[in-house]
């Protein structure tokens, strides 16, 4: 049962009642604003009239389509989410990029919920983590290779558990890097295991400057992370990971 | 070592590498005896396969001793006789378990790659382009087997090379292409292309029950091959009309299973689109000349099956779906399910009911293979398989 406003965020149960909270990628104060100015941009094309007004008309239509769902196909795709931001959470996630991947394991939810709550194990399996120590019951430090080859660090704390089910964490304030994301695991049909889903926010190194890069780490940490999901799957399923580095080959020239 | 690398289109090296190296437990390291070309090189040859890199070791039907064994590897000693499929399985998910080895999930590090261009990724390959793995392949004198628990078989002392090795590939292809057929009695399977795979079809259609087999392509070699060893009915396509022809042989049925044993560098002879395939190829507008394709689902009787073992690579362009929809066709197709059939075809060679050595048409020296590989694609003096010894 969700409690706290947080839990509900990581969960994917937002506060208000209208569209889809997965869909939703536009802030509420920004939506207010496209409202009123995509109205009033379409007024006014549509009483300048010819091409300009024409234009203008479609624009502000457009704006105000994006204000009233909250969702923006360009956001969508630059990977920006001005929407969640960590509700209720004291870590703020600016302008945040958001990731969300997921992959069926042929193991069942215990065994793949063991494998991930071994916080300290996770590099053997996800590549872009150099390591992690675990410093309590819930919190622990991480370090990270990012995009770009940049390295990371943060430490980060276990906000809610429940066994087999969900890890939902969030990063500690100061942190380098601010992130806030969940694991579920739900049984898949029939005899094909568990299914898992990872979904986080994080803000790029560099803050609100590195909002207007955000779209590329946002596409660069997707494909890592998917990269990674993939390994520990085969991690999970086999024991080891495939790899090809070390293997021969002629001379590239 | 040394190893055949590819470096570029009609460009196969053989140069000095580095020697294999055990990386994870379950690895082998396999001495080659044993290797050859396969027509499915010949795309990678021909330019045809994307990310390709300067220096790949080539090669994926090989056979050899194991001279290292991983430590989580408990199946295999050193000194095992073994044939290696050319696919690898890891034997724990989801498609290994229902025993579909070429769609495993975990042999492919490049999985995500593949996952861009296809939805989701097949099993890695030996020697066969970075977006199936970029593993080394087996023209060389070592080869590295991952997962080799899984994959490789032993083969008995009693059997040479010749007889054993093509489980590592074409007998098992050409084995499932007809077993994808669902051959009932009565049938006439119509088997296109008549190179090794094609010929293996032609063996395996009898193997499992077929009332007639016909066998289409225009080398007269091949023809010879299919006549003589499958006892095949052939038809030149470059003389004759297929659809014709089938249907005379058939009293206007049909085939009822037909095998597109060619795949994408399908060569028709003036037919207007074979001719626009190239064409097309030639300005990137379409990138398979599936010209067989598109007679097979021309030819099929109605309620029929089209089976696939050729290998295709990107997009087909005007293809009689219409057709294939209305006559309700079943396709059926994929790279081959290696390990579930390397151990039953094992014990029909043992038995004597086949020996797969009748397509070896040329012996060479691992050093001669950029001249085999040249002969092999312009199908010079009858060449029709390439064995070669490193």
């Amino acid at each position: 049962m969700a409690t706290t406003s947080i839990d509900r965020w990581a969960e994917n149960e937002l506060p208000w009642a209208d569209a889809p909270a997965a869909n939703r990628n536009v802030a509420d104060k920004e939506r207010h604003w496209m409202l009123l100015g995509g109205a009033g941009l379409a007024a006014y094309g549509v009483l300048r009239g010819g091409f300009a007004g024409l234009g203008a008309a479609l624009l502000g239509g457009a704006l105000m389509y994006r204000g009233y769902g909250g969702y923006c196909p360009v956001y969508q795709a630059l990977g920006i989410d001005t929407c969640h931001r960590g509700e209720g959470a004291d870590t703020a996630v600016r302008n945040g990029v958001r990731v969300r991947v997921n992959t069926t394991v042929q193991r069942p939810p215990a065994e793949v919920y063991r494998l991930w709550r071994d916080l300290e194990n996770l590099p053997r399996f996800l590549k872009h983590l150099e390591s992690v120590r675990v410093d309590g019951d819930t919190r622990s430090h991480w370090i990270a290779m990012g995009p770009l080859d940049r390295r990371v660090e943060w430490d980060a704390e276990i906000i809610h558990e429940r066994e087999n089910e969900m890890i939902s964490w969030r990063s500690l304030p100061g942190s380098e890097v601010d992130s806030a994301g969940s694991v579920r695991l739900n049984p898949a049909p029939a005899d094909r295991g568990t299914e898992v889903r990872i979904q986080f926010n994080y803000d790029p190194p560099g803050g609100r400057a590195g909002a207007a890069l955000a779209w590329f780490f946002g596409r660069a940490a997707a494909q890592q992370v998917k990269d990674d999901l993939h390994r520990f799957k085969a991690f999970a399923e086999t024991g080891s990971v495939p790899v090809t580095d070390g293997q021969p080959q002629g001379p590239r020239t | 070592m040394n190893a055949l690398c590819w470096y570029g289109s009609s460009d196969v090296q053989v140069r000095e590498v580095p020697d294999p190296k055990i990386l994870e437990p379950r690895d082998a390291i396999v001495k080659v005896t044993a290797t050859a070309i396969c027509g499915s090189d010949l795309h990678i040859y021909d330019g045809m396969v994307p990310t390709m890199e300067k220096g790949d070791i080539l090669g994926h039907e090989f056979m050899g001793e194991v001279v290292e064994v991983g430590g989580g590897n408990g199946k295999l000693s050193v000194g095992d006789r073994v044939v290696v499929p050319f696919n690898l399985a890891c034997g724990g998910c989801f498609f290994c378990h229902k025993q579909l080895y070429s769609l495993c999930d975990n042999s492919n590090p490049h999985a995500e790659m593949a996952r861009k261009l296809m939805g989701h990724s097949p099993a890695g390959l030996f020697g066969y382009s970075h977006l199936l793995g970029g593993f080394a392949g087996g023209q060389a004198e070592y080869v590295r087997v991952p997962f080799a628990d899984v994959g490789p078989i032993k083969v008995p002392e009693s059997l040479s090379d010749e007889q054993v090795l093509f489980l590592s590939d074409i007998f098992p292809t050409g084995y499932m292409a007809a077993d994808n057929c669902g051959i009932e009695p009565g049938d006439t399977v119509a088997v296109w292309g008549c190179g090794p795979v094609g010929q293996f079809a032609i063996k395996s259609a009898w193997m499992l029950g077929a009332e007639r087999v016909l066998a289409i392509d225009r080398v007269p070699e091949r023809l010879k091959m299919a006549h003589d060893h499958g006892q095949a009915e052939v038809i030149d396509f470059s003389k004759q009309d297929v659809y014709g022809c089938l249907m005379d042989i058939t009293a206007g049925r049909g085939p009822d299973r037909c095998i597109d044993a060619v795949g994408t560098e399908a060569h028709g002879t003036g037919s207007i689109d074979a001719v626009l395939d190239k064409a097309k190829s030639a300005v990137y507008l379409g990138t398979d000349r599936p010209h067989v394709l598109r007679e097979a689902i021309m030819c099929c009787r109605k309620g029929g099956t089209i089976s696939v073992p050729g290998v295709y690579f990107g997009v087909l362009d005007k293809v009689p779906f219409g057709a294939a929809m209305n006559k309700g066709l079943t396709f059926r197709m994929g790279q081959t399910h290696m390990q579930r059939y390397m151990e039953p075809l094992l014990k029909e060679i043992e038995s004597g009911a086949i020996d797969p050595s009748f397509v070896i048409t040329d012996r060479v020296q691992l050093a001669d293979a950029p001249s085999a590989y040249r002969r092999f694609r312009d199908k010079t003096d009858g060449c029709i398989k390439v064995l070669m010894t490193p």
